[in-house]
């Protein structure tokens, strides 16, 4: 089954009187329970990819399908409903709510999706712990740094358990020590619950994790390399 | 607690400043509503009660075509039997016959054409002010006896005083001539000229002889206890209407057709300037919201790629009004109630009023009084134009595209 197809993808952004192809023709097939990375030189269209797999952003032409249905052409309404229920995302800069704290942050998507507050709770205490932020659990985004910010943006991601993550730049902030232990997260959701993910990255740390490395550059994938997780 | 709940609270309490001054403007306008209207209303229903209660009555019983035509022989047979059934079946003691006729009354040097009124002595005070006006002398107690009371100017104008004897010529009931004698045994002082020069009254009875009205009167006058009642009064005492006769129930409406739309009148001008502080409320508001809006653009953006709809942050936007609404209704009908009792207590008067009240034979103060409907018209209507008015803002982001609000700094 595959997770993820992007078909002939396009998308390109005007830069005064430039045209800059953010994806050219881009064809990318993610099976389930599949561990990609995207590497690309800075501007080379991870996160355009990325946000069209979402469907956050409209591609000019393609297709994208997730989960077997075709998503470009949805509603917002639709769109909103699928990245609630199936996607979890890791945006580039953490982009969390500023007025909500640490716990809340991360429970929010589950209470948008309905869940009972104790189930929440304990949910959300745990994925806190595990990305080694036991105790800031009532800290405000403004409160906490960068690195910490960022993984209360994983936890937030991973802790309903979405069939797909889609991580831009999840270690950006962290040192390695920390960022070795989010990746092993990660390959454990991957191994023990079948989540497929796809994780854009300059870190050579990250790539090593992957079960399979994707090079872009300017829009184009140039390289395709099956490799064995660590 | 549900999530946009919270949300929308701690979204108000992050310009704390300006969402009080919102609040406030609220607060401000809808004290000055519940203020006003208090007023307003209580200023109607002593208009209303001056005039209906000096004579008029709230309702009257007559034949049809009385009280646009006057004549003696429009008459209700049996007024006093059908009065004294009325007061029994109603529980109401405020129910009492009367009948009218123009006569000449004469002193020894003068003669005045005047209005004469039939009334029942002991249910009179029920239904009218004027026994109570009584400055000098009585009223008179029997229903039979020979006295007239008389205004404190047609008293003046006849050079009579207390125990004099007045001469009363007129046209009975079937048109014959009638004529009698009367001992002035009471004066009356309204301070409404027009009253005090041209009215007096005689016991029923004695007026029932002297007219020929064989039992018969021109009007039952009744008071109910409130405004508010009448309708139910109204529909309950036209039932009790003898089937056999021909009369009609007229309300103080009809009976008084200037009052009400003066009143109408006065309550359109009112209303359209509360109107316009509606409208500057719900402006601010809107501005209020539209740049709370525009500067959560970024984190509107997460929260819709992390799959919130845009209908559902719309309703953020609105349950942040309402919470600010419910605060301005409540506040504002608190400040504007507390103020309202002040005067309640106080009297209220500005000046020139005491130049309006002499025209319309009202107290120079008033006494404002806060109801239910005054404590929270004003105040609901600017709550519903705060969330319309919030609308706006909340039906744009419709057109937000996640992508580019995640941009946005
Ligand atoms: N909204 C936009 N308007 C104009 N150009 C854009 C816009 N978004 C992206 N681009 C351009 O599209 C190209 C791809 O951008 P993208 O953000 O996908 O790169 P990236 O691989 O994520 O880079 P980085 O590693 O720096 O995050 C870049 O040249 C960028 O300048
Ligand atoms: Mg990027």
């Amino acid at each position: 089954m595959t997770a993820v197809r992007c078909i002939d993808l396009c998308k390109t952004y005007r830069q005064g009187d430039q045209d800059i192809k953010a994806l050219d023709h881009v064809d990318l097939e993610v099976e389930h329970s599949g561990f990609v990375c995207l590497s690309a030189p800075s501007g080379g269209g991870k996160t355009t990819l990325l946000n069209a797999i979402g469907g956050l952003d409209i591609p000019d032409s393609g297709e994208v399908w997730v989960a077997g249905q075709r998503i470009d052409q949805l509603s917002k309404g639709e769109l909103a409903a699928i990245r609630l229920t199936q996607i979890g995302f890791v945006f580039q800069a953490y982009n969390l709510i500023p007025v909500l704290t640490a716990q809340e942050n991360v429970e929010f998507v589950m209470q948008v999706q309905g869940v009972a507050a104790a189930d929440r709770r304990s949910k959300s205490q745990a994925i806190l712990e595990e990305v080694g932020l036991k105790g800031l659990e009532d800290r405000r985004p403004a409160e906490m740094s960068g690195g910490q910010q960022q993984r209360v943006a994983v936890a937030r991601a991973i802790v309903s358990r979405p069939a797909l993550v889609l991580a831009d730049e999840p270690t950006a902030n962290l040192d390695s020590k920390t960022s070795d232990e989010l990746m092993e997260l990660f390959v454990e959701l991957n191994n023990h619950h079948d989540t497929t993910f796809v994780i854009a990255t300059h870190d050579q740390r990250v790539m090593a994790y992957a079960k399979r490395l994707i090079k872009m550059l300017d829009g184009r994938i140039v390289e395709d390399i099956e490799q064995r997780a660590a | 607690m549900n999530i946009t709940i919270r949300l929308a609270w701690r979204n108000l309490w992050r310009h704390s400043r300006r969402t009080w001054l919102t609040i406030g403007a609220m607060v401000f306008s809808n004290a000055l509503l519940v203020f006003m209207i208090s007023l307003q209303f209580g200023m109607y229903e002593l208009m209303i009660d001056n005039t209906l209660q000096a004579f008029i009555g709230h309702m009257q019983i007559q034949a049809p075509g009385y009280k646009d035509d006057a004549k003696m022989r429009q008459v209700v047979p049996d007024a006093e039997q059908l009065a004294a059934t009325l007061r029994q079946e109603l529980d109401l003691e405020t129910i009492a016959a009367r009948s009218a006729a123009f006569a000449l009354l004469s002193s020894e040097d003068r003669s005045y054409g005047v209005q004469i009124f039939g009334v029942d002595p002991r249910y009179e005070p029920g239904v009218s002010t004027l026994p109570g006006l009584v400055k000098e002398g009585r009223y008179p107690q029997d229903r039979d006896a020979q006295e007239i009371v008389i205004g404190s100017v047609l008293a003046r104008n006849l050079k009579v005083s207390l125990g004099d004897e007045l001469t009363l010529l007129g046209s009975g009931r079937d048109g014959s001539f009638s004529a009698a004698v009367a001992e002035v045994t009471g004066i009356f002082e309204s301070g409404v000229i027009e009253m005090d020069r041209s009215i007096a009254e005689v016991p029923l009875g004695f007026f029932d002889d002297v007219f020929y009205m064989d039992g018969a009167a021109h009007a039952v006058v009744i008071v109910t206890p409130g405004l508010a009642v009448i309708e139910d009064y109204r529909a309950r005492a036209e039932a009790l209407l003898p089937a056999e006769e021909d009369l009609v129930l007229h309300d103080w409406d009809a009976l008084q057709p200037g009052l009400k739309q003066a009143i109408q009148a006065d309550i359109s001008s009112a209303f359209f300037m509360y109107g316009v502080l509606v409208i500057l409320v719900a402006f601010s508001v809107m501005n209020t919201q539209l740049m709370s809006v525009l500067e959560r653009t970024h984190e509107f953006g997460i929260v819709m790629a992390l799959g919130l709809t845009p209908g559902r942050l719309g309703r953020l936007v609105i349950l942040e009004t309402s919470l600010m609404g419910l605060a301005g209704l409540f506040l504002g009908a608190l400040v504007g109630g507390l103020i309202t009792l002040w005067f309640t207590y106080n009297g209220f008067s500005y000046p020139g009023m005491d130049q309006m009240a002499a025209n319309f034979n009202l107290p120079s103060r008033f006494y404002p009084q806060a109801t239910l409907l005054t404590l929270f018209l004003g105040p609901a209507v600017v709550f519903v134009g705060s969330i319309l008015s919030a609308l706006y803002p909340a039906l744009r982001l419709h057109w937000l595209r996640p992508v580019e609000a995640m941009r946005a700094v």
